[in-house]
């Protein structure tokens, strides 16, 4: 007979150990998820942009007709450029507002949250810091350049369709339209641009803005701006040189595929561009960088560990 | 195995001592007043039990370092900080749908349930709702969570006496199994009176007192003297004399009942009073504002 006292509760497996996945992932899509939730502005303001400029292309289109008069054609150059350039400005300006959108989300990423207390309510959850960082990190590095990328489609496909719909009502052929446009070719070039410009090069600019959100206990702005500018300046004073705006500058003007795309004094989608991958990759820049970018989010986790609401 | 284990627990922020060498154990099952005055340590000590704070000294919560393994004890552990963190741009079903996606024990079907009880609507935000409803809406998040440690820092802070009744009411009835462990502070200590099982005053970051309810009520007398005794009821030690309707009340620890019949009156003390005692007995505590009206709080 086995002795009562041998039967301990403790050695019976309790129900509420019972095994639970350890993915990591399922936190991590959770989090993003949350992200959108809280931060509407993420898709709401490249919309936004897209339908005003839409808008304003409404106007423009009634014209269209005219650049493809005969008159017209005896400058294919000038005509190229008239055709293109509102699709240039279309990508343009989504991309530009998706810059200042991620720029502005990262800043206020962990400021907000201890600013209204909730950080209490996230770390009372099972989510790891290294989690929200990843999760908050992924906003500027995936979703915003992959809504950007998406509404550019669509705002670029419907002013295609516009502009056909009124040069075949005018009794014109779109085909020139089209051959000049080359759009799909375009499109691959801006889902190029997008990635090693705004997610790869801009990468360390957002980890940085990650990184102060977590540390100033106020003002994050002046924090990601104050400190740069002082040793810029600094330098400048004292050394009489300006390495490290140069560097500031660099990062910020897009990196070494920036520089293939600048011809003819704009961004250009649609001048067949010789894309040139193996030099980016190669550049010191892009590497550099990505390291700082680790390096500042992995610290933003660090410090979220310690935080407490301001 | 002990819920909370400490062993020289110490926090100092720059030069202030927030806790100052905490030893303590508390049993699973348990619900536990932490109780004690502004910035006494109560957060300091229950930040540190979350792993929301380094700390000295030894620290093991459900058998875990809450600061090395915070990840992983967070599955076991849950708490309410203070009144209103929830984000005031959540909404209520976001905050199930995200909930039962990171919480491996969070039961969506549970909360559902409690907030069905409530007025609180699934498409509300949190801006939206009520102070009141605020916390009962966290508290039905929480309720659904089956953690083994439930942490209540102040959680009905600003709450009307009907909300606060209902808080507990809830949290005794549909939470407490006798299996899960409950510690929670508040400065409204009679409305947590008949919650508890245990104890702990807590004051200049030492523990005061810590006790069973049970011990409590066998250990602490409270006479109420009738005035031509007074003398020979002091000449018996009480740790603490007030007075009240003109007549004098005085409190004793570990005295013979037997002895204090003699004098008048013996009830069991409340836990206010109780803690207005020791808090102003406290050696290390000359007097806080709060314990003022007891004149041998005055020291000096």
């Amino acid at each position: 007979m086995i002795p009562q006292s041998n039967a301990t509760p403790e050695s019976a497996a309790s129900p509420r150990t019972a095994p639970f996945t350890n993915s990591p992932v399922r936190p991590l899509y959770w989090s993003i998820r949350r992200e959108l939730w809280e931060t509407r502005s993420v898709y709401i303001g490249p919309l936004a942009v897209a339908s005003v400029f839409l808008f304003g292309f409404l106007f423009y289109v009634h014209k269209l007709p005219s650049y493809l008069y005969p008159e017209m054609a005896a400058d294919p150059a000038k005509q190229r450029d008239l055709l293109l350039q509102p699709f240039d400005f279309a990508a343009a300006a989504v991309m530009g507002i998706a810059f200042i959108i991620g720029l502005l989300y990262c800043i206020e990423a962990f400021y907000a949250e201890r600013r209204d207390r909730s950080i209490l309510f996230w770390k009372s959850l099972p989510v790891s810091d290294l989690t929200v960082v990843l999760s908050k990190a992924s906003i500027p590095l995936l979703v915003v350049p992959a809504v950007c990328c998406g509404i550019t489609f669509a705002l670029q496909s419907i002013m295609l369709v516009l502009s056909s719909l009124v040069l075949l009502a005018n009794g014109l052929s779109a085909a020139t339209l089209w051959n000049t446009l080359n759009f799909f070719p375009s499109l691959f070039y801006l889902l190029y641009h997008i990635f090693t410009v705004h997610v790869l090069w801009y990468a360390p600019i957002y980890a940085w803005l990650l990184l102060i959100s977590a540390w100033a206990r106020r003002v994050p702005l002046l924090w990601a701006v104050l400190p740069p500018l002082a040793i810029g300046m600094f330098e400048r004073l004292v050394f009489g040189t300006s390495h490290f705006g140069a560097f500031i500058g660099s990062r910020f003007s897009g990196g070494p595929e920036m520089d293939t795309s600048r011809m003819e004094g704009g961004f250009a989608f649609h001048h067949g561009v010789h894309l040139t991958p193996g030099h980016f990759l190669m550049s010191p820049g892009l590497w550099v960088g990505l390291l700082f970018a680790a390096g500042f989010l992995f610290t933003a986790a660090r410090i979220r560990r310690y935080r407490e609401p301001v | 195995m002990a819920c909370i284990e400490a062993r020289g627990l110490r926090k100092t922020f720059s030069s202030n001592v927030a806790l100052d060498g905490i030893d303590l154990r508390i049993e699973e099952g348990r619900i536990v007043g932490l109780i004690g005055p502004n910035g006494a340590g109560k957060t300091t000590a229950l930040n540190a039990v979350l792993g929301l704070i380094p700390y000295e000294g030894e620290l093991r919560v459900l058998g875990r370092n809450p600061w090395t393994e915070r990840d992983l004890l967070m599955r076991d552990v849950c708490f309410m900080a203070d009144v209103a963190v929830l984000p005031r741009w959540l909404r209520v079903s976001q905050a199930l749908e995200y909930l039962a996606g990171v919480h491996p024990r969070f039961d969506r079907a549970k909360a559902e349930s409690f907030l069905a009880k409530t007025d609180i609507k699934h498409k509300s935000r949190v801006r939206e709702l009520s102070k009141g409803m605020v916390t009962q809406l966290h508290l039905a998040l929480v309720m659904a969570i089956d953690a083994r440690l439930l942490v209540l820092d102040e959680p009905t802070l600003g709450l009307d006496l009907l909300f606060r009744k209902q808080f507990y009411d809830s949290l005794l009835n549909d939470y407490f199994d006798g299996t899960r462990t409950i510690v929670v502070t508040t400065h409204q200590v009679e409305e947590i009176q008949n919650v508890l099982t245990d104890l702990l005053f807590i004051n200049r970051g030492r523990i005061v007192l810590n006790s069973s309810m049970d011990e409590l009520e066998l250990r602490y007398a409270e006479l109420v003297v009738r005035p031509e005794q007074l003398a020979a009821a002091r000449a018996l030690g009480p740790i603490s004399e007030r007075q009240l309707f003109g007549r004098t009340i005085l409190l004793f620890d570990r005295a013979d009942r037997q002895k204090l019949a003699a004098f008048g009156d013996i009830r069991t003390p409340s836990i206010a009073d109780l803690f207005v005692a020791l808090m102003s007995a406290s050696p290390s505590s000359p007097s806080t504002p709060e314990t003022q009206r007891n004149p041998q709080g005055v020291s000096r």
